[in-house]
């Protein structure tokens, strides 16, 4: 715990003076509060942006930071010297994904109260957004512990964080696209957000999480955390 | 002096490739242990083995009489590791580092400090790490393997690329280390420091320990041209052989003034290595 906790604190430090992770944070909550005050528009969907933009924040903000943190500290070899300084693969990786999950339900907040949700609905969206934001933590890990430095993790996770973010949108627009979004988390998350939720939604997340979960421990297996 | 780090017939192989093959050594408390070798030695992975990070093919290596496989927290403490590529956090404050560090140790954040001045980092304790120069740096790398006042310190290259008032500053603080009885196992691939800092050297060459040893001794054994060398005071230069003939002319050109200084002809530990492996060693 002591070490989760060092790894938890220093990511606090270190984020605040890392501009490019820390506007992903912020990014998604602060656009949501602008478009949800200065736009209206006819037939718009109740807090159309509020819940597109919750869907477009889990599938990029903690996998891109997740990969990158991961990446960079590979890259640097400090991951190599809090190795040697008996910190635990485990550790390490629940002290990053413990303080981007907060992060994460800290947008969650602003989300959730652009959509003015309260009791029922509150749990229900905080619920769904904290699976997609794990799942997502588990892709950027699998593609953290993937890469060897930051460009290629960066080179890895931006396609992966488009498909995730903008199929639930485009899929909108397209019904085909709609069709192939729906083997996607994220899209199942959008659904769900957006009252259509149903057991094959479900099913379609447990499975995304079986799969990811089997892709990190490969990949761990296969190159560890060094 | 108590026996710190006993290795006997370690053998490291990576695929085919035999990184090392039946290294043996012992190193004591207040001890400077050189490990020298050219680039891709294995030195950082015999280091590796000795600190448990790493599983040997065969062999034992005891740390603190206890094999390097079962160290727990509280034996990892008592290690200072600076290894020659540990990054440092560029957008962390040099307190913020070490405070990391603290923070997995259990250590009080006055220590920090005391760490820092030790190091000669003090004045610099606020400043970003990123923005520092490669020799503070280096001393910021030092100063975490201080952190825990460890009994070992394992130091990889600790002045590789460091210009020659920093090195000897990191000399300094080394041998201040060896006087408070710590045992410090060194790798370097520069000779001279080698000379100059340690009790005991181990040349490493295609895996295997070739030579082991005092420095001085070293070059002693391998001193085969046993030649002196006279600077005269017209200028020239003249070989005499150290011998009963050679003792008499010496002190005929003594006698008659004519010496402006008289050296010895022994190798130094970078010609020994080149004697044995016909391999340069030196960066």
């Amino acid at each position: 715990m002591k070490n989760i906790m060092a790894i938890f604190l220093k990511q606090i430090s270190d984020t605040m003076k890392n501009k490019t992770v820390l506007i992903q944070f912020v990014m998604f909550p602060v656009l949501t509060v602008i478009m949800e005050n200065c736009i209206e528009l006819d037939n718009m969907p109740e807090h159309f942006f509020a819940k597109l933009f919750a869907v477009m924040f889990v599938g990029m903000a903690p996998l891109t930071s997740m990969a990158s943190i991961i990446a960079e500290e590979k890259e640097k070899n400090t991951l190599r010297a809090l190795m040697m300084s008996n910190v635990r693969p485990a550790e390490y990786l629940l002290g990053i994904g413990s303080y981007l999950f907060i992060c994460c339900m800290a947008g969650t907040a602003v989300f959730a109260a652009s959509c003015g949700y309260s009791g029922k609905e509150l749990i229900s969206f905080i619920l769904i957004m904290a699976a997609g934001i794990i799942l997502s933590e588990t892709a950027g890990a699998v593609i953290g512990i993937a890469s060897n430095d930051q460009m290629s993790a960066t080179a890895i996770s931006i396609p992966v964080m488009i498909v995730l973010s903008f199929l639930p949108m485009l899929s909108m627009f397209n019904e085909t696209i709609g069709k192939v979004a729906k083997v996607f988390y994220s899209q199942q998350m959008s659904l769900m957000i957006n009252g259509e939720q149903s057991t094959s939604g479900i099913i379609i997340t447990l499975v995304n999480m079986l799969v990811l979960v089997a892709a990190f421990t490969v990949m761990y297996r296969k190159k560890g955390l060094e | 002096m108590n026996e710190m780090i006993s290795i006997t017939g370690i053998s490291k192989s990576f695929g085919s490739k035999r990184v090392l093959d039946g290294i043996s050594l012992q190193i004591s408390s207040s001890e400077i242990f050189g490990l020298l070798g050219p680039s891709g030695a294995g030195k950082t992975t015999l280091i590796k083995i000795i600190t448990g990070q790493l599983m040997q093919d065969g062999g034992t290596a005891c740390v603190f009489d206890k094999d390097s496989r079962k160290l727990n927290g509280n034996d990892h403490r008592r290690l200072g590791i600076m290894m020659d590529n540990f990054g440092v956090y560029d957008r962390l404050s040099c307190y913020n580092n070490l405070k990391i560090f603290a923070r997995i140790y259990g250590i009080r954040d006055d220590m920090i400090y005391s760490v820092l001045r030790k190091v000669g980092l003090e004045s610099s304790a606020k400043s970003a790490a990123g923005k520092l120069s490669k020799g503070m740096k280096s001393r910021l790398r030092l100063a975490r393997a201080f952190m825990t006042d460890p009994d070992i310190l394992f130091l990889d290259e600790p002045t590789s690329g460091l210009d020659p008032v920093t090195a000897d500053e990191i000399h300094k603080m080394i041998l201040a280390e060896k006087e408070r009885g710590k045992a410090v196992f060194l790798t370097t691939h520069t000779m001279s420091e080698a000379q100059k800092l340690c009790d005991n050297v181990g040349m490493l060459c295609d895996g295997h320990l070739i030579e082991y040893g005092a420095p001085d001794d070293i070059c002693r054994k391998y001193d085969h041209q046993r030649m002196i060398r006279v600077h005269l005071k017209d200028g020239t230069e003249t070989i005499i052989p150290h011998n009963r003939n050679g003792a008499d002319k010496m002190c005929e050109l003594i006698s008659r003034g004519l010496t402006e200084s008289i050296h010895t002809t022994e190798p130094d530990l970078c010609s020994v290595f080149m004697e044995l492996t016909g391999k340069e060693i030196s960066a």
